[in-house]
């Protein structure tokens, strides 16, 4: 997962691209068989052990999920920890330092 | 190293408790995800299983920025961002996919209600923005166009 987390003023802003199939379960490989659907679930960010960013993912998602979003409150320096679940229960947890501007 | 009965037996024991253990963690998990709005084939089955019946009003406070052509429907960036008073959910919905309830974002204390992300369009239709605030539902629509569809064959 490649993150990017920059604080402007009381805000930070997290930038996220997670490296991942999310098959839908609809498609077929070369064989005719149907691909099973493998797709991330849920997308959870913490900071200072808080949640401050929450979501749940379906396979309308796009391939390798690209999400961003604002949280205030903390500066440059600090740390947050993203995390990621899929359906078949794979999970990656990555911490990433806050860049200034 | 020989293998006697008790490193047997021991090993066993860690291996059986880490596989009940692996079994068990995504089960539970999975209970409080809103899966059944995720597998809903229509828009409003959708709606009805992520919100239940909250009443739906159309609302100027809803902003989507999206194409109004995207050439590939499998990359459609989609930002979303509202200023309703005491918003905390936001979901995005593509009405043409195989199933519409695309993400789901809690809008927590400290979260600007703003998100951004690319989503998959099988074809032109719109995109359906949801914001619950207390016990309603505002909504906002998009459409648009798809050039080659998003979701495979």
């Amino acid at each position: 997962m490649k993150v990017k987390a920059v604080a402007k003023g009381d805000a930070v802003s997290v930038k996220m691209l997670i490296k991942h199939p999310m098959e839908m379960g609809r498609r077929k490989d070369a064989e005719g068989n149907l691909i099973p659907a493998h797709y991330i679930t849920e997308v959870t960010v913490k900071y200072n052990g808080e949640i401050v960013f929450h979501s749940e993912l379906g396979p309308g998602v796009s391939m390798d999920p690209y999400l961003a979003f604002t949280f205030d409150g903390a500066k440059a320096g600090e740390s947050i920890s993203l995390s990621w679940m899929d359906n078949k229960g794979q999970s990656e947890r990555v911490d990433a330092i806050i860049g200034g501007t | 190293m020989t293998i006697t009965r008790r490193r047997f037996l021991r090993t066993l024991g860690g291996t059986l408790a880490s596989a009940a253990l692996a079994v068990t963690i995504p089960l539970q998990v999975f209970a409080k995800r809103s899966d059944e709005a995720f597998l809903s084939g229509s828009l409003e089955e959708a709606i009805n299983a992520k919100y239940g019946s909250l009443p739906i009003e159309d609302s100027g406070q809803i902003q989507i920025k999206a194409p109004q052509i995207a050439e590939n429907g499998a990359f459609v960036p989609v930002t979303i961002s509202t200023d309703i008073p005491g918003a905390t959910s936001i979901s995005i919905f593509a009405e043409a996919n195989f199933s519409p309830l695309v993400a789901s974002f809690d809008v927590l204390p400290r979260m600007h209600p703003d998100v951004s992300l690319r989503i998959r369009m099988a074809k032109t239709s719109d995109i359906t923005v949801l914001v619950r605030a207390g016990d309603k539902l505002y909504r906002a629509t998009r459409e648009v166009k798809v050039t080659i569809g998003g979701c495979g064959g």
